[in-house]
């Protein structure tokens, strides 16, 4: 072999190539984050994971009702083991027409000695509801404190797409209140 | 350490045809830790992950002595669960990645005529992190908390409850993952920028070209993992809510992360294996691979699907039909190309003038049982057949068959394929056929009676079980036992083939072609140092 291709042996490209390498990895590693927001957005599109839609209370003004539907919605509530709490919906069932805007509640109270910040996380059943279940006010669109011992009522509005599938007339909303994970 | 003296005066007594210099190895037990030979690394590898393989051994003896019998009998069902849960991060991050990457080591630069890997004190720490990384891993078993207990994937909240030591499994995997991915770009490098004049992409050997195609898929997957359990170390010790619902987070968010690293992880743990298969079955059938275009093209569109079928490992979390329907016929599309690679083995083989040493037997015994594994595969990505059969024992008699007579059969294949390239004599071919022989009949006894008792409904990962899975278990633990035991045969035959034996030639098989085999048996310490002529006779297609 000739001294050429001795040479040409060792290009200087190493380093460009493990570089590219580098990158890809490193993109990847972003591209997991990625994948935190574009679930959150794909389930809030399509519905999945029964995440539900929030409108404003303007667009319902318009909406059009379907006086023709009658849709069981049930209210479910349950505490995740972390707290010790009480936390019930006042009214187990409803019935609703898709279109028009109905306010219903929950409550709960603090069984604990201390003051708490507590969250709820909802959730619909079936899930190919759950992108016409749309609400205008929720109390778990926000934290909420309670004192030691303290109680309260905590109220909802929602709304049904008159869009909903044909086959659905029951609409279970469920709540998990939770202690919110970043209090000490 | 046996090893250690033969490769040590080996370079002395053979391979004088390098001109330059002094060129052997250093002396001593620093050779082993300041190495950069791609050989020194290669064989660091292999016995890393031949220890590895006991430990993770043990572990499933444990697991199957205690499922002997119905009822709790020997360990306390937490170290149980422990058990299942290393076993399968030991064999698939301590076994079957490492002896991959010392194979690469091994055998990448001689099959392409490289003098060395491209980034050689690159790959002295890709190695020497590994067995940081697993004393770590593997010593959480000790501490008060206990090693993980969740199962190999991970899952939150399950896996975030578990104690403190769970940072030591974070940070081990981190390292592991960083050991993995220095290695692939090692790889990538080499292949890219070492090949020859006239080696060209299409005359690469197929086992370089698998493991090209692997190294971008650890280089894509593992940090998308290395993500994700990042995620949940902050969930556990930093305040973040990514998988929990308590900050808004979604445990099933997980799932989607870790399947989209995990799935292409299993073709990772596959396709140098159809390498090793692609290059042996040749030798022994004297025939050239059938299809060398098509193997390539397979294994590229192998690689492609793997990334869009992960959420058949999730059809029982309430997926839209939409969605469910996708992964179906996603994963279905996978076992074509599959399928291509069978068939050309087949094809290779048909009317070759085969014959039948310890490597091929283990090459045929790989096609066969591989493909029994490919079936099951099928089997569960039929959705509504698989909410039936999801952790159940039939998902663990899918992934042993492609795992333990594919993967791990690719390993011994190899092993006694180039062997005598490695140290120089022959291994004891008559027990190399009894330790194939008695493998094979264990193998399946181990783990076919799992497809039955997995149907019949079978919960995976649980200590005890229902009176009517009994019989069967038993017998599967028999085979455990068996197949666990005779490994010691493996040991035994690779430790007797170093100490001595009847000498190699250079080329050792008579069918073998390559550029690996034109080169002194034993391996000269430094090879290829000047770039070989490309040759038909030297290219394997
Ligand atoms: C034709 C090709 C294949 C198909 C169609 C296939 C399909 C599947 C499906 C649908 C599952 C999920 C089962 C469940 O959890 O309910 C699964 C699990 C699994 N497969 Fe495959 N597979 C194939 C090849 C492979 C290969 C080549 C490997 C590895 C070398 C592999 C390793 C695994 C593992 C480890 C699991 C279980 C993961 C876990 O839950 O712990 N598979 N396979
Ligand atoms: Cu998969």
């Amino acid at each position: 072999m000739s001294q050429g291709v001795e040479a040409a042996r060792k290009p200087p490209s190493h380093g460009r190539v493990a570089g590219k390498m580098l990158l890809l990895a490193c993109a990847m590693f972003g591209f997991g984050y990625l994948m935190v927001p574009l679930y959150n957005i794909i389930c809030e599109v399509t519905g999945l994971n029964g995440k539900t839609g929030r409108v404003s209370a303007s667009a319902i003004v318009a909406a059009p009702v379907a006086e023709d539907r009658e849709i069981i919605v049930e209210f479910t509530a349950s505490v995740n083991q972390s707290g010790s709490w009480e936390f019930r919906p006042n009214a187990k069932t409803m019935i609703v027409k898709p279109g028009i805007l109905y306010h219903a509640s929950y409550h709960a109270k603090n069984l604990s000695s201390s003051a708490v910040v507590a969250q709820a996380t909802p959730s619909v059943t079936p899930f190919s509801a759950a992108r016409y279940f749309n609400k205008t006010e929720c109390f778990c669109f926000t934290r909420q404190s309670f004192e030691p011992g303290g109680s309260m009522d905590m109220p909802l509005s929602f709304v049904i797409d008159e869009d909903i599938p044909i086959n659905v007339d029951r609409v279970t909303l469920s709540y998990t209140f939770f202690r919110s994970p970043d209090q000490s | 350490m046996s090893s250690t003296d033969v490769t040590h005066h080996a370079p002395e007594e053979h391979g004088h045809d390098h001109d330059h210099g002094e060129h052997g190895p250093a002396k001593g037990l620093m050779r082993w830790v300041t190495t950069t030979n791609h050989k020194d690394i290669g064989t660091l590898y292999l016995w890393f992950s031949l220890i590895m393989f006991f430990i993770g051994g043990a572990m499933a003896l444990i697991i199957r002595a205690e499922l002997f019998q119905p009822g709790i009998q020997i360990v306390d069902p937490m170290f149980f669960n422990s058990m299942t849960t290393m076993h399968a991060i030991v064999m698939i991050f301590g076994v079957v990645m490492p002896a991959f990457v010392g194979l690469a080591n091994w055998m990448i630069p001689m099959m392409i005529g490289a003098p060395d890997m491209a980034l050689p004190r690159l790959n002295n720490w890709s190695f020497w992190i590994m067995p940081f990384a697993f004393t770590i891993m593997l010593s959480t078993l000790f501490m008060d908390s206990g090693g993980p207990a969740g199962g190999w994937t991970l899952y939150p909240p399950l896996v975030l409850q578990m104690g403190d030591s769970f940072a030591f499994v974070i940070f081990a995997i981190h390292f592991l993952g960083i050991s993995s991915v220095m290695g692939s770009i090692n790889i990538v490098a080499t292949i890219f920028n070492m090949r020859p004049p006239g080696m060209t992409f299409m005359k690469m050997p197929m086992f370089v070209w698998t493991w090209l195609i692997t190294a971008y898929l650890l280089i894509a997957t593992i940090p998308v993992f290395a993500g994700a359990v990042t995620m949940l170390l902050t969930d556990r010790f930093f305040g973040t809510s990514f998988f929990s619902a308590a900050g808004g987070g979604d445990p099933v968010m997980f799932q989607h992360i870790f399947w989209f690293f995990g799935h292409p992880e299993v073709y990772i743990l596959i396709l140098p294996a159809f390498g090793i298969v692609s290059s042996i079955i040749p030798t022994f059938a004297r025939k050239p691979l059938f299809g060398y275009d098509s193997m390539v093209y397979a294994t590229a569109s192998i690689a492609f699907l793997s990334f869009i079928v992960w959420a058949h490992h999730m059809f029982t979390t309430g997926m839209p039909l939409a969605g469910e329907l996708f992964f179906m016929f996603s994963t279905m599309m996978i076992s074509v190309p599959t399928g291509v690679k069978v068939f050309n083995w087949v094809a290779t083989m048909w009317r070759g003038s085969m014959s039948f040493e310890t490597p091929m037997l283990f090459a045929i015994g790989f096609v066969i049982m591989f493909t029994i594994g490919g079936l099951s595969g099928l089997m569960l990505a039929i959705t509504p057949a698989d909410i039936q059969y999801h952790d159940t024992y039939f998902v663990v008699a899918h992934f042993h068959y492609v795992l333990v007579p594919g993967a791990i059969y690719s390993l011994m294949a190899a092993t006694y394929y180039w062997l005598p390239k490695w140290t120089g004599n022959m291994y004891d071919e008559k027990l190399g056929k009894l330790h194939f022989w008695i493998s094979t009949v264990f193998v399946n006894v181990l783990f076919f009676p799992m497809h039955f008792v997995g149907l019949a409904g079978m919960p995976r990962r649980i200590p005890d079980y229902s009176l009517q899975f009994a019989d069967w278990n038993m017998i599967a633990t028999i085979g455990a036992f068996g197949f666990g035991f005779s490994q010691l045969m493996f040991v035994y035959i690779i430790v007797k083939c170093i100490r001595g034996g009847e000498k190699a030639t250079a080329e050792v098989w008579e069918g073998a072609r390559g550029l690996e085999w034109t080169v002194d048996s034993p391996a000269p310490y430094h090879t290829f140092e000047t770039a070989p002529t490309i040759q038909p006779a030297t290219i394997t297609r």
